[in-house]
């Protein structure tokens, strides 16, 4: 098993080519038109119908039946209350800084918005007799583009809290934007061996490299990335900007009307963005699944279909984790992305590149693979030559968060019983059959 | 090349038209029924506490975050047109960037053991 994954690390190697850009920016202005719209249409759908997808697919996973009153089957149920939303008073606090309160909805939508522009739905077709891709844009430095029109949004949600002149906005603004840069570090690093293999930043020529394999299987990149974009997102298990409890509404709470639903919008479009981040990166983008027989289905408009599937995928795996998962501390959230994510992800792409030069280099059979781990280790000497000190400070603290098993001594109340009688009169005759004793025959 | 930035332009277009459009008819048709109860911040129904006027201050440690961002930010961009010309690079690459993480494994330690990645 091993071997063959280390043969397919291996043999994928820097084949990527610089791709060919020239295809992009030749479309007349009316196909230009067309296809931004396009996009922008897909992201509204996607939007509308993500709130239902999740919340039913959240009440099947609590057995109840979730929304199912407007539309056919309650499909229409975030559509309804969207125009709800427009319809309602808007209202500004009177210690609101209004010019700014007023731009920080617009601050965190229309980046999300314009992130898409750079994602491939799909290779060539033709729409009226003309030659095109079924892609925005791409440039050169696509992915680049893509990271920053996404972390623009920061700026939307840290004005609103800040213009709201009210705490818990503010508060919440802050741990959110604080989440938001910090598992940034960890999804940039995620990319860097993508690149190393597809040798471009360009999205398309990112999903052409992976016609024979998927960079899933970089599997710690797709896993830090996978991580890293739940805290992107604010999203359960990483919802701390929404905790309830502790900061009622965060960011959101003195917005009303359009503008509330602006935020909810921006959420849900970053929500697409980063599953569609994740399928272009990761998952192969619009190619077919490498199987023999699926090969033939990779040009025309069929691959919309399987971008559009691998995406529903993933962002049913985003809704899965809410159905599934708690909310974590603040601090140990901070912690995971600061302590774990980053040393892991800085060594993974060491250790990767240190199997490809060795590659370059024509060692064959385990010398590369040696070596790379020697280099791994190095690194963790030296981490443990840095940290050791620090690191049993931090156990000796959670030893003592630590309680152990559960005995009747620690508990309080009620107080065990004291008269003997109860308990040897209970102990071997109530459970004769008890799975102890049948073991045991 | 700069023709392939046209398509975002009209992208950036039409999500300004639509945002700034949903904002106009929202405050056109919403109703505008204020008093004084509405306007005031929001604290969980209680007279809200009295603050001076302009900006809001926070608390330090969110700049300490803000800066350490930028830090690792910049490196891990760094490492892109590495990670992109890795193919070409050689050994030579290699050894350039286990000095560079080990580097910047140096300023992580810093912080760590000053204890900047500590939260409460």
């Amino acid at each position: 098993m091993s071997g063959s994954v280390s043969t397919v690390l291996l043999a994928a190697g820097s084949t990527g080519a610089d791709p060919d850009l020239t295809r992009f920016g030749s479309d007349p202005f009316w196909l230009i038109l067309i296809k931004g719209v396009a996009v922008f249409a897909f992201l509204m759908i996607m939007t509308l119908f993500g709130i239902v997808f999740e919340r039913k697919v959240v009440a099947r996973m609590q057995v109840r039946l979730g929304p199912n009153r407007h539309g056919p089957k309650g499909w229409l149920q975030s559509l309804y209350d969207g125009v709800k939303l427009m319809l309602k008073e808007d209202i500004i606090p009177a210690l609101a800084d209004k010019p700014v309160f007023l731009l920080a909805p617009l601050v965190s939508v229309i980046p999300a918005l314009i992130a898409f522009a750079v994602i491939p739905f799909g290779p060539e077709v033709s729409i009226f007799g003309h030659h095109t891709v079924l892609q925005l844009a791409d440039l050169p430095v696509g992915v680049l583009y893509l990271l920053s029109a996404a972390s623009l949004g920061v700026y939307g949600l840290i004005l609103s809290g800040w213009s709201s002149g009210s705490t818990y906005p503010l508060l919440g603004s802050l741990r959110s934007a604080a989440q938001i840069i910090s598992y940034e570090i960890a999804m940039g690093l995620a990319f860097v061996a993508v690149f190393m293999y597809s040798g471009t930043l360009s999205t398309s020529g990112i999903v052409e490299s992976q016609h024979d394999w998927w960079y899933i299987g970089l599997f710690p990149s797709f896993v830090i990335y996978m991580i890293s974009m739940v805290g992107e997102t604010n999203r359960t298990p990483f919802d701390l900007p929404e905790a309830e409890g502790e900061l009622v509404g965060g960011f959101l709470t003195e917005y009303s009307s359009i503008k509330f639903a602006f935020f909810y919008l921006a959420e849900y479009v970053n929500l697409v963005t980063v599953s569609a981040v994740m399928t272009t990166l990761f998952l192969g983008g619009w190619q077919p699944p490498p199987i023999p027989g699926l090969s033939g289905l990779d040009h025309g408009w069929v691959p919309l279909i399987w971008f559009i599937l691998k995406l529903l995928i993933v962002m049913f795996f985003f809704v899965w984790l809410r159905g599934t998962l708690p909310r974590l501390r603040y601090d140990q959230f901070m912690s995971f992305g600061w302590k774990i994510l980053i040393p892991v992800g800085l060594v993974w792409v060491l250790f990767i590149a240190a199997l490809r030069t060795m590659r370059d280099n024509n060692s064959s059979g385990l010398r590369p693979w040696l070596i790379a781990v020697a280099v791994i280790l190095g690194l963790f000497v030296v981490a443990e030559f840095a940290f050791g000190g620090r690191r049993g400070e931090i156990d000796e603290d959670d030893d003592e968060d630590d309680l152990g098993p559960p005995s009747l001594e620690r508990i309080p109340w009620p107080p065990p019983a004291e008269t003997g009688a109860a308990n040897s009169a209970a102990s071997p005759i109530v459970m004769p059959a008890g799975p102890r004793q049948r073991q045991e025959s | 090349m700069l023709s392939n930035y046209v398509p975002i332009l009209v992208l950036i277009a039409i999500a300004t038209a639509f945002a700034g459009g949903s904002i106009v008819i929202s405050m056109l048709v919403g109703p505008k029924r204020f008093n004084r109860a509405k306007l005031d911040a929001y604290e969980c129904g209680i007279e809200p506490a009295p603050k001076e006027a302009g900006p809001r201050r926070f608390p330090v440690k969110f700049y300490l975050i803000a800066m350490l961002f930028i830090v690792f930010d910049i490196e891990i961009i760094f490492m892109y047109p590495w990670a992109v010309a890795f193919g070409g690079l050689g050994v030579f690459g290699l050894v350039e960037m286990v000095l560079f993480v080990a580097t910047v494994f140096v300023a992580y330690a810093y912080i760590w053991r000053r204890g900047g990645l500590e939260w409460d």
